[in-house]
């Protein structure tokens, strides 16, 4: 019973960090950056979706609707401040030191954490309405909320989208060109600063996302961006960076790791996913699903 | 004794002495500005040291804490409370928990070295905020440290902690500049270019890895423990991956050139820090992230390029930088 229940746990909890690392790695893959400020992304789209949500309910709107508005505060974040932010800042930044990128992206977590804080202030927000939509299901004698469910769900949809559209359509084979050479790629006729600020803004349309599906799970507050941050980094570094099967994976070991924690050793919560990373990367230094590559001589 | 060693010795007692004098005119607010800048910026030597055989660490903040957490239990549980003994302490505590790790994170590089030592910081993070013996989340206070058996009174004691700050940090930092021009320092800059070539040539450029993080984090500890001694207090937070972010920023923008650098940079974001948080207080991290953008868009080399690529261009490309 106790291993059906960590089961659950873990997927629930993998479900939405798989969302998250799946936009990250994205972004590596095809920027060449681990982006710090991901995290900033998913606590904008929560912040501006429990903006939303609270007004919509406040004005006499069914909580179903907040759905859409999860989406539109999606969009929002993705279509306005993500182009931003790629072609005034990342954008001068290409082709350096990939450590120095990572303090670049730092650079920006610090100024969105101030910005989210000058905006929305430092008080908690609570948006549960949306989170009773789906009722409640009774397994065993666990009761579990349906809309746990439907993340799970959506996150596997927004898996299977993703590689269907990197391998399946004409778009995603250029993407591909892109993450594979992107000095190739250009001679090939293809539009790299394009892609990248596409692929960019997709990233963030699923960070922002994320953040949208789980604000009326979590309380919307300062320093969600850190914790949601250091949790994907691990996802991403279990799987090997840039693949969305070891994103998939590495969500899942590190929603198992933190549900092993919680329900048999709660002080250990916080380490049980560094462990687990290191223990993985102990047997695979670069994660499960790296690409071979050529070394220099 | 080399032309170059005595050099490197004559201006890291020269620069010793210079702040120490320049310790005796500074009002109480610059003295604490300026220790903490010290035992921050030894933190940041260290990771420059790292930085010159090509990789970084994005979790000092363990050795750090370690370094602090570890001179504080001695002064509260053994008694052994004189600056100079809680800063070994410190330093060796660092090094003893950095031991293990170290073959482990040798066989890596880039940005898998960053994030398995963030990991780390990380992991030690998550059990001091769950270790009640250790205050928790909330960390604990350590009285003020004595100083070869003597208290320090407290209108001294700004000046006295800067002046040990000065002694160790200029005793350290000598040490790192003898050791970067020595054979195995200069072997770090060859990995750092392309270590394949170094393995062919007979050096183990895993050994030399591990023996630049140790060194780092005996630094780590050290600053965590002169940092313990200023504050009087330690919370879980020495060991936040934001506190690492802010030592490779340190590092970041010395530029691994000078070690000098590494001091000014640190001291410029001290200023920084103090300033937007007395003038800005709820933008200071606004203001620090946009300082950090202009500092990499406008000196890619870092600070230490001010004066020591000027110098490069008279000796025809020589590695060099000052003590």
């Amino acid at each position: 019973m106790l291993a059906l229940t960590i089961l659950f746990d873990g997927i629930i909890y993998a479900s939405w960090l798989f969302i998250v690392a799946l936009g990250l790695t994205l972004i590596f893959g095809v920027l060449k950056i681990l982006n710090i400020a991901h995290g900033s992304f998913y606590a904008v789209g929560a912040y501006v979706t429990a903006s939303f949500v609270s007004w919509s309910v406040g004005a006499g709107m069914s909580p179903a609707w907040s759905l859409l508005f999860m989406l539109l505060a999606a969009l929002a974040v993705s279509l306005l401040l993500a182009p931003l932010v790629e072609r005034l800042l990342l954008r001068s930044f290409y082709g350096r030191d990939e450590v120095l990128l990572v303090l670049v992206t730092y650079a920006l977590f610090l100024i969105l954490e101030d910005v989210t804080k000058l905006i929305w202030g430092a008080v908690p927000y609570y948006v549960t309405e949306p989170y009773m939509l789906f009722g409640v299901l009774d397994i065993g004698l666990m009761s579990y909320v349906g809309y746990d469910f439907v993340l799970i769900g959506f996150a596997i949809v927004c898996g299977l989208g993703v590689w269907w559209g990197l391998n399946r359509t004409r778009t995603g084979k250029i993407v591909l060109a892109v993450i594979h050479s992107n000095e190739i790629a250009a001679s090939m006729g293809i539009n790299v600063a394009k892609v990248c600020t596409l692929a960019f803004m997709f990233g963030i349309f699923l960070a922002s996302l994320a953040g949208a599906l789980t604000s009326p799970m979590i309380s919307v507050q300062p320093g969600l961006a850190s914790g949601v941050i250091i949790v994907s980094f691990a996802v991403v570094i279990i799987g090997g960076l840039g693949s969305i099967e070891g994103a998939a994976i590495g969500a899942v070991i590190v929603g198992l790791a933190r549900a092993l924690a919680v329900h048999t050793w709660p002080a250990a919560e916080l380490f049980s996913i560094y462990i687990a990373m290191a223990i993985v990367l102990m047997f695979r230094p670069e994660g499960l699903f790296h690409r071979i590559q050529a070394r220099k001589i | 004794m080399t032309n170059s060693l005595k050099k490197t010795l004559l201006i890291g007692t020269a620069l010793t002495v210079l702040f120490l004098a320049a310790g005796l005119a500074m009002p109480k607010w610059l003295l604490f500005l300026s220790t903490m800048a010290l035992s921050h910026g030894l933190v940041s030597l260290g990771i420059v040291l790292l930085m010159r055989i090509g990789v970084v660490s994005f979790g000092q903040g363990f050795v750090f804490a370690v370094g602090g957490y570890a001179s504080a239990m001695a002064a509260n549980h053994l008694g052994i409370t004189d600056a100079f003994l809680m800063v070994l302490i410190g330093g060796g505590a660092a090094v003893l928990c950095a031991l293990p790790f170290a073959p482990l994170l040798s066989r890596y590089r880039g940005i898998f070295f960053a994030m398995l030592t963030l990991a780390i910081s990380m992991v030690l993070y998550g059990i001091l905020v769950k270790t009640e013996a250790l205050g928790g989340s909330d960390g604990f206070n350590v009285s003020r440290p004595t100083l070869f058996g003597q208290s320090i009174a407290s209108e001294q004691s700004n000046w006295l902690l800067y002046s040990v700050a000065v002694l160790v940090v200029g005793v350290l930092a000598t040490l790192a500049r003898i050791y970067v021009d020595s054979v195995r320092g200069l072997v770090s800059l060859a990995i750092r270019e392309n270590e394949l070539r170094v393995e062919y040539l007979g050096a183990s450029v895993s050994q030399a890895v591990a023996l630049n993080y140790l060194l780092a984090s005996f630094m780590g500890g050290v600053g965590g423990a002169l940092t313990l001694m200023s504050l009087g207090h330690i919370e879980p937070n020495f060991a936040y991956w934001t506190t690492s972010g802010e030592f490779v920023f340190v590092a970041i923008l010395a530029g691994h050139h000078s070690m000098l650098a590494v001091f000014v940079g640190s001291f410029v974001v001290e200023v920084v820090r103090s300033f937007s948080n007395l003038y800005f207080p709820n933008t200071w991290q606004l203001a620090m992230g946009l300082f950090l953008l202009v500092v990499i868009r406008f000196l890619p080399l870092g600070l230490g390029s001010l004066w020591t690529n000027r110098r490069k261009k008279k000796t025809t490309g020589q590695e060099g930088g000052s003590a």
